[in-house]
């Protein structure tokens, strides 16, 4: 009950903020936006995990967004502030969640962010080969809007714009590994059941594991052409245990990861085609003998976007990944450890409608994998009942074989999500 | 010297009537319907090298309720009367706030069309093969904000009348290939050019949707004289007369001739526009 108090009281405070921004506004050199937002996500299966966040609900939070902008006269420089304070219902608590927060400068040919910011690159639509920026699937399983499947790095990126290409380096020296669902809020396959200890190894802030991201880009006739290059580290974990005969521990960790890769995009056939393909670069088991660490892989995707009719366009995107050295990972692979296939692959679609000049929005989006047979579906309906206020009514449908690490793992962690949300 | 200034005065008469006869043919129905349109979409939609404004977009529905769409529209004229670079930054609604959408204006075959989502930090080549697809939810679509190519209508000169006090030739179009009007009508304004109302015929020849130019201002061009305006429509309507749905747009802040480049229309900019771009 106090909790409930306590929130409506910071919400008739927050909610003064409109006001503030249209005075503000005008005058002075800020611009201050943000919204409220409720998001709840409510399991549609009987099944709940073991630990004290298992509730009825996957999700369930209020949050409050603060979306601060200021800049100066003189140079071209500005400060970004973007950030959360939410109430999680699951986990029973106050939380803060900064979500970006950089300086710009812009001097000549040269770009300059330094802070917290969110990074995306490639040319895939939520499948990912040159974007080495983290990313929160348990936000994106739960059903939260989608800006929030990307995590901010801790970063400076250095953008440089010459006349004939343009380059971005990024180096970050902050690790930050993707969020990834765990056992507490979602049903899971846990490929070492019988050791409940867990340790996280993160690599340490030194200079050798700062992480830099280079991407050369340029217009080349009708193609949108990028490169890229990356050295850092997986930012998905793999896991080992602590000693092969007698474990009592799984750690989590996190290796070193090269990967150079190649977009290509251009209007094709009244549609836009989208190529993409990297390279990556396991470079703590290039051999491929280590079972616990991921092999070095070729990961390609192809995709092609088109308006049917009017307000209508459909999406389609294959992807595919290929292990190197799979043999040698078969060979070193423990006795009845579960294994993974030499080839992976995920067909999408993405159908979207617009409806009621285009404040009404219908759409469906399905990753499948013939290889597999897993998949997941997202239908969703957003309407926007005023130029404020949207509510959205979805869903999170998982299928497929349950003891991989892919789609079907979360089948028991189906949800139906809502999102309603008032933006000032 | 009575000779010379009479011949002087001999020649300065004849160039006068050399140039009213001239300015009489420039300004009459000596125009094909193909140049009257062509002058029509240079003043609508070419005119200066390039131009910026804040565009205030309402969504009028039938029953009166309104959605309002705010955004600053950069325009870059790559070839008079043909290519051309947009690029548009959405102030408003909150859930579009900081988009930006750029466009390269192809006359003959698809626009190149990308938009910005910042909050993931994305940009993303759009399909653009149907120019007649709503822009913004508008009654407007993108072919009525950037142009519809020339070549794609047969024209003829129905008529010379007064619309509203203006002299205006009446101009039928016929689209070549099936869309969703079977005829356009165009009151262009016989001084300035501008399209003052056009009328759409649907597949039944019934009107159901018209465009008006509500206010026309002259928009002084750099620091020369008052002479060097361009008239511009600042106030437009377009009706749809089937679901009483209407938009009207007020362009403010009209700037003409800024020195904007071509390289300007890029990835760059539409991640972090310059702040004298938006502000």
């Amino acid at each position: 009950m106090n909790q409930i108090v306590t929130i409506v009281m910071v919400l008739a405070v927050l909610l003064q903020f409109p006001a503030y921004a249209q005075e503000t506004e005008a005058e002075k050199n800020i611009e201050i936006h943000g919204f409220l937002m409720g998001n709840y996500s409510r399991r549609t299966s009987s099944q709940r995990p073991d630990g004290k966040e298992g509730d009825d609900f996957l999700l369930a939070e209020e949050r409050f967004r603060l979306d601060v902008f200021g800049w100066t006269e003189s140079i071209e420089a500005s400060i970004r502030f973007k950030g959360d304070l939410l109430y999680d219902h699951v986990a029973k608590e106050f939380d803060t969640d900064t979500r970006e927060l950089y300086l710009d400068y812009t001097t000549g040919a040269f770009d300059f962010r330094l802070g917290r910011q969110i990074v995306t690159w490639g040319v895939g639509d939520l499948l990912f080969i040159n974007d080495v920026f983290p990313k929160d699937y348990v936000a994106f399983f739960s059903g939260r809007p989608l800006e929030y499947l990307k995590i901010g790095s801790d970063a400076l990126k250095i953008s440089f714009h010459p006349d004939i290409f343009s380059a971005e380096l990024v180096v970050i020296p902050f690790f930050e590994p993707n969020n990834l669902p765990e056992s507490d809020r979602f049903l899971l396959f846990d490929p070492f059941p019988q050791i409940s200890s867990r340790k996280k190894e993160e690599p340490n802030t030194t200079r050798e594991n700062t992480q830099l991201a280079l991407r050369l880009y340029r217009r080349i006739k009708e193609f949108d052409v990028s490169a890229y290059a990356y050295r850092g580290f997986w930012l998905t974990q793999n896991m080992k245990p602590d000693d092969l005969t007698a474990p009592t521990r799984v750690i989590n960790f996190y290796p070193d990861l090269s990967v150079y890769g190649l977009s290509v995009q251009s209007a094709v056939l009244d549609g836009v085609l989208s190529f993409e393909t990297g390279y990556y670069q396991s470079r703590e088991d290039e051999a491929g003998k280590d079972p616990f660490i991921r092999n070095s892989q070729i990961r390609a995707l192809i995709g092609y976007q088109r308006q049917i009719w009017q307000d209508f366009t459909a999406d389609v995107q294959y992807y595919s990944e290929y292990m190197l050295h799979h043999e040698e990972y078969v060979e070193n692979l423990p006795e009845g450890a579960p294994k993974l296939d030499e080839y992976r692959d995920i067909a999408t679609i993405r159908l979207t409608q617009l409806l009621m000049h285009q404040t009404l929005k219908l759409s469906f989006f399905a990753f499948y994998s013939p290889i597999d047979e897993d998949y997941l579906i997202i239908p969703e309906v957003k309407y926007n009942i005023t130029d404020e206020l949207s509510v959205a009514l979805g869903a999170n449908i998982f299928g497929g074989p349950e003891d991989t690490p892919h789609f079907g793992q979360f089948d028991k962690n189906d949800n139906i999500y809502t999102v309603i949300k008032y933006e000032f | 010297m009575k000779r010379i200034i009479f011949g002087v005065g001999v020649m300065m008469f004849l160039v006068f009537c050399l140039a009213l006869s001239k300015k009489a043919i420039g300004q009459d129905e000596q125009l094909s319907p193909i140049q009257i349109i062509e002058n029509s979409q240079l003043a609508f939609y070419y005119q200066g090298d390039d131009m910026k404004a804040q565009v205030n977009m309402e969504l009028i529905a039938k029953g009166g309720g309104k959605r309002t769409r705010v955004m600053t529209m950069l325009r870059f004229d790559e070839t008079k009367g043909a290519n051309q670079k947009y690029f548009i930054y959405f102030h408003k609604p909150g859930d579009v706030r900081r988009m930006t959408f750029m466009v390269y204006k192809n006359p003959a075959k698809e626009d190149d069309r990308w938009i910005f989502v910042p909050a993931v930090d994305l940009i993303r080549r759009i399909a653009a093969d149907d120019k007649r697809s709503s822009f913004v939810g508008s009654d407007f679509t993108y072919e009525d904000v950037s142009g519809r190519d020339v070549a794609s209508d047969n024209h003829s000169l129905l008529r010379s009348e007064k619309l509203e006090g203006q002299d205006c030739f009446v101009i039928e179009s016929i689209p070549k290939e099936p869309t969703e009007y079977i005829k356009r009508l165009s009151w262009i304004d016989k001084k300035t050019s501008l399209p003052l109302k056009e009328e759409y015929y649907d597949a039944q020849n019934e009107l159901y949707r018209i465009f008006t130019a509500d206010k026309i201002e002259d928009i002084k061009v750099g620091e020369g004289t008052d002479d060097n305006v361009f008239p511009t429509v600042t106030r437009r309507t377009m009706k749809n007369l089937k679901t009483g749905h209407r938009t009207e747009v007020v362009y403010k802040s009209v700037v003409y001739n800024l020195g904007l480049k071509d390289k300007d229309f890029s990835e760059r900019h539409m991640r972090r526009p310059p702040r004298s771009w938006i502000r």
